[in-house]
């Protein structure tokens, strides 16, 4: 059997699969339901059974179209700031508001995929935020927590 | 049904509906251009917007931007070969050779009219057939539906790609399994919450969607070092010609068009099948009964392989929404991302959407027809300038939608949680993208799994906890057979391949 990464993840696959199954035994149904023909637990159990069906198979079978990936040409650096700044702002949005966050996260991911059009970085940001809350907001009546505009009395 | 025709072009035809068509055609277009993002991560980026509509507005925009997305992805496989969207991967074949012979204008001008004059044959199709079906649909009970979604489930994984059988039906459990999280829809008990109270009401749709499409795939554009927006700026340098069509071609259009809607709407209909394979097989079709003088052009800049596969994927788009507005179960992972939208509007789509909401039934159907003559009057001749629009560098396009995508869920929920979520998810979705692992399954999946779970529910109570409900009628016997031949037919496939 050829070990490529497609079969890491069946294994994967196969490992949380047989998790889930066990955590869909643990299920907690009610006394009264506890031999019912159907309960909180029968579609669960048969899902874990069904991914362990699934991913044995791949585990199991060749794999006709093995996959190569070059790893090398991946840019894993700046993808990985991308997620840490959106784990960042996410962190941020509820207390700071979403105005300065969401602006200050474009701003830094225009900044860390290699932009340096100041200006340019500038309005798709600040500017473009405030727009886009007008529409949200103003027009479509969705509401938008803010605490920092609420602090400087931009927004009741 | 001309009650409800009339009661569909009232709704759609109202000054915020037609705006919404135009912004969704236009919007879609726009995304479809950019090879790698297709109309599923055009839909989830417009999900947000659509709050603050009422449910007709907010499918009407969503059917727009379908019809958009198909629209562009022609675009950039006639000027570039580079199709934006798999449906249009046979449009290059004789769209591309045009292009290079200074024909480019006139390419996407067949292709434009080829898929209005498709959709709009669709459009009728649908008219005519989605109210008997929604007749005939009344009379399915529990088992059918639990195997239809079976079959439907298994067929997407089927027709996702090439010796890929096993891994989308791995995605499919994955979804399942997603959608199995938070409460029990009767007895209310939770599951796989792990004592987490963000999970108690479950994982949202929308946020998976966002997840697995958007968010992933911009952090795909970034690790693969993708440039999406080069395609675009060809675009906007290349000289288009002319885009008036001549007598001769009309004619070979005329014959076309009709054959290959027919095609497209069928397989459109067809569980998993969808705009890929009925563009490919109306041009498959179409080589064979041309003549053998045309037959020699396939490939070289044919009006009738360009004609073909442009009707048929704009027919199979329609055909898509027939078993999602009749039976409530989506044939296709866009559709599957409208149906999560129409359930969170509150609105179940199935056989009784004919008759409980005629007017969200109708008004779709309607501002279909709607959507294709402003492809063909708005978009056609703003080609170039959208594209110009779309050059700007994927330095703002990626933040973008993240930005897109974060906003989605900040205001559905103003939970950090969900956005912790949605980023663990978008991160494992990229590294599937990666290893070829397909999403649509997934999504299809994720929709579904609640109602699957309940239509297992009420088979299995109904027969006492036997499975023989499988086959006790002929109907769910039938889906089934259909189904087990898929699944032992795919797997064979794989173990034979060794050989």
């Amino acid at each position: 059997m050829n070990i490529n990464t497609t079969k890491i993840i069946s294994l994967l696959f196969f490992i949380f699969s047989a998790f889930y199954l066990y955590t869909a035994y643990q299920i907690q149904v009610f006394a009264f339901d506890e031999n019912a023909p159907f309960n909180a637990r029968t579609f669960p159990i048969y899902l874990g059974y069904a991914g362990l069906f699934f991913s044995g198979l791949k585990l199991i079978l060749p794999d006709p179209n093995t996959l190569k990936v070059d790893h090398k040409n991946l840019e894993y650096k700046k993808t990985g700031i991308l997620i840490l700044i959106a784990i960042i702002y996410g962190a941020t949005i509820l207390k700071v508001g979403y105005f300065l966050t969401t602006s200050l996260f474009l701003f830094a991911s225009y900044y860390f995929l290699g932009e340096r059009r100041w200006i340019l970085m500038f309005l798709l940001s600040f500017p473009f935020v405030a727009a886009f809350m007008y529409l949200l907001h103003g027009i479509l009546d969705i509401y938008l927590r803010d605490p920092f505009l609420q602090s400087i009395g931009v927004m009741g | 049904m001309i009650e409800g025709i009339l009661i569909g072009l009232t709704t759609a035809l109202t000054f915020q509906n037609i705006l919404m068509v135009m912004v969704g055609c236009f919007f879609g277009t726009i995304i479809g251009m950019l090879p790698g993002l297709g109309p599923m991560t055009a839909i989830a980026l417009m999900i947000p917007i659509t709050y603050g509509f009422d449910p007709a507005t907010g499918l009407i925009l969503m059917a727009g931007v379908y019809y958009g997305a198909v629209f562009g992805g022609s675009t950039s496989s006639i000027l570039l070969n580079a199709p934006g969207v798999p449906g249009t991967v046979a449009t290059s074949f004789d769209g591309y050779p045009m292009a290079q012979q200074g024909m480019a204008g006139k390419a996407l001008a067949i292709a434009a009219w080829s898929s209005f004059a498709g959709g709009t044959l669709s459009a009728i199709y649908l008219l005519f057939m989605a109210p008997s079906l929604s007749k005939v649909s009344l009379s399915f009970r529990s088992p059918d539906y639990f195997a239809l979604m079976i079959l439907g489930l298994t067929a997407i994984a089927a027709f996702s790609s090439k010796g890929q059988f096993l891994k989308a039906m791995m995605m499919v459990v994955l979804g399942l399994m997603l959608a199995s999280v938070g409460q029990d829809s009767l007895s209310d008990i939770t599951r796989f919450t792990f004592n987490n109270m963000n999970l108690t009401d479950g994982i949202s749709f929308v946020l998976v969607v966002m997840a697995t499409f958007a968010m992933s795939e911009a952090l795909t554009i970034i690790l693969k070092r993708n440039d999406p927006t080069s395609a675009a700026k060809q675009v906007s340098l290349t000289e288009l010609g002319s885009i008036k069509i001549n007598k001769e071609e009309r004619t070979k259009m005329y014959k076309t068009v009709p054959r290959s809607s027919v095609i497209g709407f069928l397989i459109g209909v067809l569980p998993g099948a969808g705009a890929t394979i009925a563009s490919f097989l109306a041009y498959g079709m179409e080589r064979n009964v041309v003549s053998d003088d045309e037959k020699e052009k396939f490939g070289k800049g044919s009006v009738n392989g360009l004609s073909a596969p442009e009707t048929a994927n704009n027919a199979a788009c329609s055909g898509s929404f027939v078993p999602m507005l009749t039976l409530g179960i989506p044939g296709s992972g866009t559709t599957a991302v409208m149906l999560g939208a129409l359930l969170g509007f509150g609105v179940q789509p199935g056989p009784r959407l004919y008759m409980t909401n005629p007017e969200i039934f109708w008004s779709i159907i309607m501002s279909m027809y709607i959507g294709m003559v402003i492809l063909l009057i708005l978009n056609l001749p703003l080609i170039p300038y959208i594209a110009r629009i779309l050059a700007v560098p994927k330095n703002y396009l990626i933040p973008l939608i993240l930005f897109f995508s974060v906003t989605g869920i900040y205001v559905m929920s103003f939970n950090n949680f969900d956005i912790y979520l949605m980023i663990g998810i978008a991160v494992v979705a990229t590294f599937l993208r990666l290893y070829d692992f397909p999403m649509p399954p997934l999504i299809l999946a994720f929709v579904l799994g609640g109602l699957m779970e309940e239509n297992l529910r009420r088979s299995l109570l109904l027969s006492n906890g036997s499975w023989e409900f499988l086959w006790d009628r002929t109907l769910t016997a039938c889906i089934l057979a259909t189904t087990i031949l898929i699944v032992v037919w795919h797997t064979y496939k794989t173990f034979k391949s060794k050989n």
